[in-house]
C-alpha cells in the first residue's frame, strides 16, 4: 500500500499498462505538452498532471500529443482500436463531448453492433468533469447522462484512489469501448492504493457506509459530500446506508435493491441538472422495482436546471451539499403517510 | 498499362461485379424487395477498384454511406453483402447493418459509414496502426464529406502526425441534392488538401487506369514515410442520391449523356480490346459469370433466414 494522490494514480496506472501491452497509446491534446514550442516537450505531461514523463518513456508513436481536435482525437482513437491498438484518448475537459459526440455516439459506441458483433473497439475515453473549479458553464459540466444513455458504452465514475487504479486497468483491459469520468476536484485527493496489479470488476458498487435507515446513491465528488452528510446524520441516530456506485453503465442494481428493500427510503446525490438525469433514471427504477418496501418519497438531491455558474457564491449554491443532503435524508425520515 | 491479363480481368471482374450488384438493387429497391436507405455506388467504379486493387488485408479503407463499390473493392463476400442488404441474420452484419454500416475488419475494411465525414478521422486512427504495420489507410471521402470539419481536422492531424493515410475524395459533382461548384468553396479539392500540407493530385475517376498509376505513386510516397496524400477522382454518380431521388436537379439528358460518354466500364473495354490485352470475349464471359454471382446473391438473400426479436441485445457489448 501507498498513499498517492488520484492524478499520479491514473499516470502509474497507465505506465503500468503500456509497459504490461505494447499496443496501448495514448492521444490528446497537450498530454506531452509543449511540442513545438521553446520551452519542448513535456513541459507540460497533461494540463492535470496525468501524463508526465510517459512520452519521454514510451515515444511519439506511443504517447501522441495531437493539435486541439476532439472529433480526430476520438476518430483516431476508434480506427486505431478498431485495427488492433488500444487507445486511450483524453478530452481535455468532459464538457468538449459536443465537440466529438458524433465519434462517440455514431461511431465508437456503435462500431461492434453494427459490424454484426465481428469487431472490437478496446478504446478509454478520459474525460476530467464536474464543479468546484470556478471555471464557469462550458468547464465545469457532469456528463454522465448522456453517456450513460448510450448502449455500447460502458461508464465509470471513480471516487478513490485505490478505485481509481482498480477502474482504469479494467477499462483499459476492457474489450468495449469506455468512458472514464475523472472529478477534476478529486486529482489533487490522496488515498491508499493497493500494490501490483490491481483490477476491480465493472458493476460492482463500493458500500461505503452501512445503515437501516435511508440509501445513498451517489458518485464521484458527491460520495464525499454523502459520506460528510451520513456522518452527520449518523449523531442524530439515522444511519445511511452508502453506496458509491462505480459504474453507471453497468448499474450494480442487485447493491441498490438490496439497500433499498432494507431501509425503504431513498435519497440519490448527483452533480448534474434534475431533468432526464442518472438521478431519474435511478428513482424510476426503483419505484418500478422496490415500490413496494419504500416508506417514503424519492429524495433526490441535484444541481438545478441551469448551467454552472462562475462566481463562487453561485457555483456553491449550484452544487449539491452535505447540508442539503442532510436535509434531505431528514425530511425522508419525517415523512408520513397521509 | 503493364498489367498481366490475370489482373486485368481481376480488375473487370471487380469493377462488373460492383456495377451489376447496384444495378440489381435498383431493380429489387424498386419491387419493393428491400427495407431502408440505399445509395447506389454505380458510375464510381474505377474509383473504388483502382484504389483496392493496390491493397492487402492489412491495408485499411474506410467508406461512406455510398459504400458498396468500396466493400467489394476490398474483398467482403458479395453474397453476405447482398444477405445484409436484405437483413437477413445471416449478412455479413447479421441484419444489424443494412447497406449503410457494412464493414468487415479481417478484410481491412473498417466500415461504410451513415454520417458524411465521419470516416477521415477514423482513417487517421487506422493510419497509426498502419504506421506501425508499413501498410496504409484509406479514408474515402465525396465532394459532400470534404466540407466537413472533420474531414480537415483529420487531414491536418494526418500531416501533424505524418501517418500514411490517402484521402481519397471522388467528386462525383453532388453532394446529395447540391452541386459541387456551389458547396465546395474552394477551387478544387486539390487546392485544398494541398493546403493542408500533403501532396495532392488529381486523376480521372472514369479511368481505372489513371486512378490505379496514381495510387501506386501515392501509396509508394505513403509507406516511404513522407506522411499523408490526397487525390481527388473526378467521377460520375449514374443514380439518385439515394434510391428514390427523383433528380430533379440533374440537367436535361444529362444521365443518358453519362453513361454514354462517361461509363468507366466501357472506357476499359475500349481501352484493352484496343490495346489488344483482351478480347471482347474475355470482358463477355467475365460478364456472364457476374451476372450469375448476382443472381445467385439474390436468390440466396430471398431464401435466407431472418433475424427474430431475441437478436435485438446481441452484440451491443463483449461483455456486461
Amino acid at each position: 500500500m501507498a498513499r498517492q494522490m488520484i492524478r499520479d494514480v491514473i499516470r502509474d496506472t497507465i505506465d503500468a499498462e503500456m509497459a504490461r501491452d505494447e499496443n496501448v497509446i495514448m492521444l490528446g491534446e497537450d498530454i506531452v505538452g509543449g511540442m513545438g514550442s521553446p520551452g519542448g516537450p513535456e513541459a507540460i505531461g497533461g494540463i492535470w498532471g496525468t501524463s508526465g514523463g510517459l512520452w519521454a518513456q514510451y515515444g511519439s508513436d506511443r504517447v501522441i500529443d495531437t493539435p486541439i481536435s476532439e472529433s480526430a482525437i476520438i476518430g483516431a482513437a476508434a480506427g486505431a482500436s478498431l485495427t488492433g491498438k488500444r487507445a486511450i484518448a483524453e478530452i481535455m475537459f468532459a464538457d468538449f463531448i459536443g465537440v466529438c459526440m458524433d465519434q462517440i455516439w455514431n461511431q465508437v459506441a456503435k462500431f461492434r453492433y453494427m459490424f454484426g458483433g465481428k469487431s472490437k473497439c478496446p478504446i478509454v475515453i478520459r474525460m476530467p468533469y464536474g464543479a468546484g473549479y470556478n471555471a464557469a458553464p462550458q468547464h465545469s459540466q457532469s456528463i454522465h447522462a448522456m453517456v450513460t444513455a448510450m448502449p455500447g458504452l460502458k461508464v465509470v465514475m471513480p471516487t478513490t484512489a485505490a478505485d481509481v487504479k482498480g477502474l482504469l486497468t479494467t477499462a483499459i483491459r476492457d474489450d468495449d469501448p469506455v468512458i472514464f469520468l475523472e472529478h477534476k476536484a478529486l486529482y489533487g485527493v490522496k488515498g491508499e492504493v493497493p500494490d501490483g496489479e490491481y483490477l476491480i470488476p465493472f458493476g460492482h458498487a463500493r458500500q461505503v457506509t452501512q445503515g437501516d435507515d435511508v440509501t445513498i446513491l451517489a458518485t464521484g465528488m458527491m460520495v464525499g459530500f454523502a459520506e460528510k452528510a451520513a456522518a452527520q446524520l449518523a449523531q442524530d441516530g439515522i444511519g445511511c446506508d452508502l453506496l458509491d456506485l462505480r459504474t453507471t453503465s453497468p448499474l450494480d442494481e442487485e447493491a441498490i435493491m438490496d439497500s433499498v428493500e432494507r431501509t425503504g427510503r431513498l435519497l440519490i446525490v448527483d452533480e448534474a441538472p434534475p431533468r432526464c438525469s442518472f438521478a431519474t433514471d435511478l428513482s424510476a427504477l426503483v419505484a418500478n422495482k422496490a415500490f413496494a418496501s419504500l416508506k417514503a418519497p424519492i429524495e433526490m438531491v441535484t444541481g438545478p436546471h441551469s448551467p454552472v455558474p462562475f462566481a463562487r457564491e453561485l457555483e456553491s449554491a449550484y452544487v449539491p451539499s452535505p447540508d442539503k443532503i442532510v436535509a434531505a435524508a431528514v425530511k425522508a425520515m419525517s415523512y408520513r403517510r397521509g | 498499362m503493364q498489367h498481366s491479363r490475370e489482373a486485368l480481368i481481376q480488375a473487370y471482374r471487380q469493377m462488373k461485379t460492383i456495377r451489376v450488384f447496384e444495378e440489381r438493387l435498383h431493380d429489387e429497391i424498386a419491387l419493393g424487395e428491400i427495407a431502408g436507405f440505399t445509395h447506389l455506388y454505380a458510375g464510381q467504379e474505377a474509383c473504388a477498384v483502382g484504389v483496392c486493387e493496390h491493397l492487402g488485408p492489412k491495408d485499411y479503407i474506410i467508406s461512406t454511406h455510398r459504400g458498396h463499390g468500396h466493400c467489394i473493392a476490398k474483398g467482403c463476400d458479395v453474397v453476405g453483402m447482398m444477405k445484409e442488404i436484405y437483413g437477413s441474420s445471416d449478412g455479413l452484419c447479421k441484419g444489424k447493418s443494412g447497406s449503410m454500416h457494412i464493414a468487415d475488419i479481417n478484410k481491412g475494411m473498417l466500415g461504410a459509414n451513415g454520417i458524411v465525414g465521419a470516416g477521415a478521422p477514423i482513417a487517421v486512427g487506422a493510419g497509426i496502426t498502419a504506421k506501425s504495420n508499413g501498410t496504409v489507410s484509406i479514408a474515402f471521402s465525396g465532394d459532400g464529406a470534404c466540407n466537413q470539419g472533420t474531414t480537415f481536422e483529420a487531414m491536418n492531424m494526418a500531416v501533424v502526425l505524418k501517418l500514411p493515410v490517402i484521402f481519397v475524395f471522388e467528386n462525383n459533382h453532388y453532394s446529395e441534392h447540391t452541386g459541387e461548384s456551389y458547396a465546395v468553396g474552394a477551387e478544387s479539392m486539390t487546392v485544398r488538401s494541398a493546403a493542408f500540407g500533403m501532396k495532392a493530385i488529381k486523376a480521372n475517376g472514369i479511368d481505372f487506369f489513371s486512378v490505379y498509376d496514381a495510387m501506386r505513386e501515392l501509396i509508394e510516397y505513403c509507406k516511404a514515410g513522407n506522411g499523408p496524400a490526397s487525390i481527388e477522382l473526378d467521377t460520375e454518380r449514374f443514380y439518385g442520391h439515394f434510391e428514390g431521388d427523383p433528380q430533379r436537379y440533374r440537367g436535361k439528358g444529362e444521365l443518358d449523356r453519362l453513361r454514354e460518354e462517361r461509363d468507366c466500364l466501357k472506357v476499359f473495354r475500349t481501352k484493352v480490346t484496343e490495346a489488344k490485352l483482351l478480347e471482347g470475349a474475355d470482358i463477355d464471359a467475365i460478364d456472364a459469370e457476374v451476372e450469375a454471382l448476382i443472381d445467385r446473391a439474390v436468390a440466396e438473400s430471398k431464401a435466407a433466414p431472418r433475424p427474430t426479436a431475441d437478436h435485438v441485445l446481441e452484440d451491443v457489448y463483449i461483455s456486461y
